[in-house]
């Protein structure tokens, strides 16, 4: 069975949902802390390279999977919350520009420090690789990662949400993203809220970290860079400022990145990601607002 | 005893002083009034109270303790509720969830305030509970944001130009509220330009000009139309 269109197959579109939906994740991940730091942290790709050497040393020290998913877990959350100590909080009543900067350096230090410490050709991701093997799903060969990816990340993105409009935390993190002074003035722990979007979004890079070493298969200081190059494309592509969109456009990256990839035939594949950033100009050429902005943008009244 | 002490106060931003040496002070039950020009220093107060402007002389305590240098989040916290110039409501927000973040502001082990407080004293903020804030009237919004500093049983509410921008009806209304509140024990600090209105409902009104405080007014003044420009002019 096709999808009589192109070469687009249901295992290719499969993967374009799992790309879309780990993409997504790591939009609302970067996100989560512009909205209450306004800080676009370009380090989101190193956290998530970090995660997976964790998980490939994990799995060469023969730590049972279970154990190196935690160890990624605690490296990414370790290492996400020591930024936030280190940099983006002494950085954050400064202009955005530092800290696009110092986001910039600390990603660029951690690339260094991984080719320092690994080395450039990298380490195989290790047991969980075995999640590649197909599932028979009424006669359609379908990765299991694939499928694992797009349900965990479709689970996270509902759990946020209730996070997000069920609890007071949420609530006070999505006032401080739309006005953190005013929501200080209430009462709104600036603290509080930083951590907790701090923390969402390093949970977010580690479930991306172990979807994307098991697509991956090799983990390498430049690991998940260009994704999140790409994820903030999307972002932009959707709309910085609202998380809605900013996930459906992580999402639509994601998937046109793991479709095409699918599509293309191989001898062409290493154009496809200029392809993707020159559709990304070009949407943005016809829509500066964001490809999902809607007309007049929010009222505000006097 | 007093809720709410300001003393010898002094704002300043660079080089420029905002407010210069006032003390006021506010008590449980009773409004006072802060008048004046445009760049008086009004607000200035406000946010120093609020732990939101540099204060780099005198004091501010609450109930006796110092608030100085502390954050807003924790003045708040200790029972201090500011509703801010424009409202500052949170548009996509829901009333109900606008109300809610009030409660950020209550005080550890406080059974008072919450939704309740604020929907008794405007019942069309219960009647709209479910719908956006921004699509709200004006007044509507402001009925809001002095019912969101309520949801946090403060001891103190600081008001910073409630009526401005309100058409006569609604700005009736406004005031209405702010007498009932004095009269449940709350201490009030009313920062407006509606002179006359303003020394008419506070027990006492201080006149700020240049950050300093030039007079004080009772409410036997608010007919005293000459009295009330040359404080302006002086």
């Amino acid at each position: 069975m096709t999808l009589a269109f192109l070469n687009l197959t249901w295992p290719t579109f499969a993967n374009g949902l799992a790309l879309g939906g780990v993409y997504a994740l790591m939009a609302v991940g970067i996100g989560l802390v512009f909205g209450v730091l306004r800080l676009v942290n370009f380090a989101y790709g190193q956290l998530i390279m970090a995660g997976a050497f964790a998980l490939a040393y994990g799995s060469q020290w023969g730590f049972p999977n279970w154990a190196s998913i935690l160890f990624c877990f605690g490296v990414v959350l370790g290492l996400s919350v020591l930024m936030d100590w280190l940099v983006f909080r002494p950085l954050r009543t400064h202009s955005p520009a530092v800290m696009l900067v110092a986001t910039f350096a600390v990603a660029f230090l951690l690339q260094s420090i991984a080719l320092l410490a690994f080395g450039p050709l990298g380490k195989s991701a290790g047991e969980l690789a075995i999640l590649n093997a197909p599932w028979d799903i009424g006669g359609v060969f379908i990765k299991k990662i694939a499928v694992i990816s797009f349900v965990t990340a479709v689970g996270c993105l509902v759990i946020l949400q209730l996070l997000l409009t069920r609890t007071p935390l949420g609530l006070h993190m999505r006032a401080a993203a739309m006005d953190f002074r005013t929501a200080r003035l209430l009462g709104v722990r600036a603290n509080w809220v930083i951590s907790g979007a701090v923390i969402v979004s390093g949970l977010f890079a580690a479930v991306s970290a172990v979807m994307l070493s098991v697509t991956e298969l090799t983990v390498v200081p430049a690991f998940g860079t260009q994704d999140t190059i790409l994820v903030l494309a999307g972002v932009v592509l959707g709309g910085l400022n609202r998380p809605i969109p900013a996930t459906l456009g992580g999402f639509a990256i994601g998937f046109a990145n793991g479709v095409l990839g699918g599509v293309l035939p191989s001898n062409q594949s290493q154009y496809l990601p200029s392809f993707l950033f020159a559709a990304v100009i070009i949407v943005l050429l016809v829509r500066p607002n964001g490809l999902f902005a809607r007309g007049g943008g929010a009222v505000e009244r006097v | 005893m007093t809720a709410l002490a300001v003393e010898k106060l002094t704002v300043r931003y660079g080089a420029v002083e905002a407010v210069r040496d006032l003390s006021l002070e506010v008590k449980p039950g009773e409004i006072v009034g802060l008048i004046g020009p445009n760049g008086a220093g009004k607000s200035s107060t406000l946010h120093a109270i609020m732990g939101a402007a540099p204060v780099t002389g005198g004091d501010v305590r609450l109930d006796g303790r110092s608030l100085v240098g502390r954050r807003p989040e924790d003045v708040a916290r200790r029972g201090i509720a500011l509703v801010p110039e424009g409202r500052r409501i949170f548009g996509e927000l829901t009333v109900e969830e606008n109300l809610r973040l009030g409660l950020a502001g209550r005080r550890r082990g406080s059974n008072g305030g919450g939704l309740e407080r604020a929907y008794e004293l405007f019942p069309v903020l219960r009647e709209f509970r479910s719908r956006q804030a921004g699509v709200l009237s004006g007044g509507q919004q402001q009925q809001l944001a002095i019912g969101r500093a309520l949801a946090a049983h403060p001891g103190v509410l600081l008001l910073d130009e409630p009526s401005l921008g309100l058409a006569p009806k609604i700005v009736d209304v406004v005031f209405e509220a702010l007498a009932q509140i004095r009269d449940s024990g709350l201490g009030v600090l009313l920062v407006e330009q509606r002179a006359q209105r303003t020394v008419a409902l506070a027990d006492r009104s201080h006149v700020l000009a240049n950050g300093e405080l030039r007079l004080t007014l009772g409410p036997d003044d608010a007919g005293d139309t000459d009295r009330l420009v040359a404080a302006y002019l002086a």
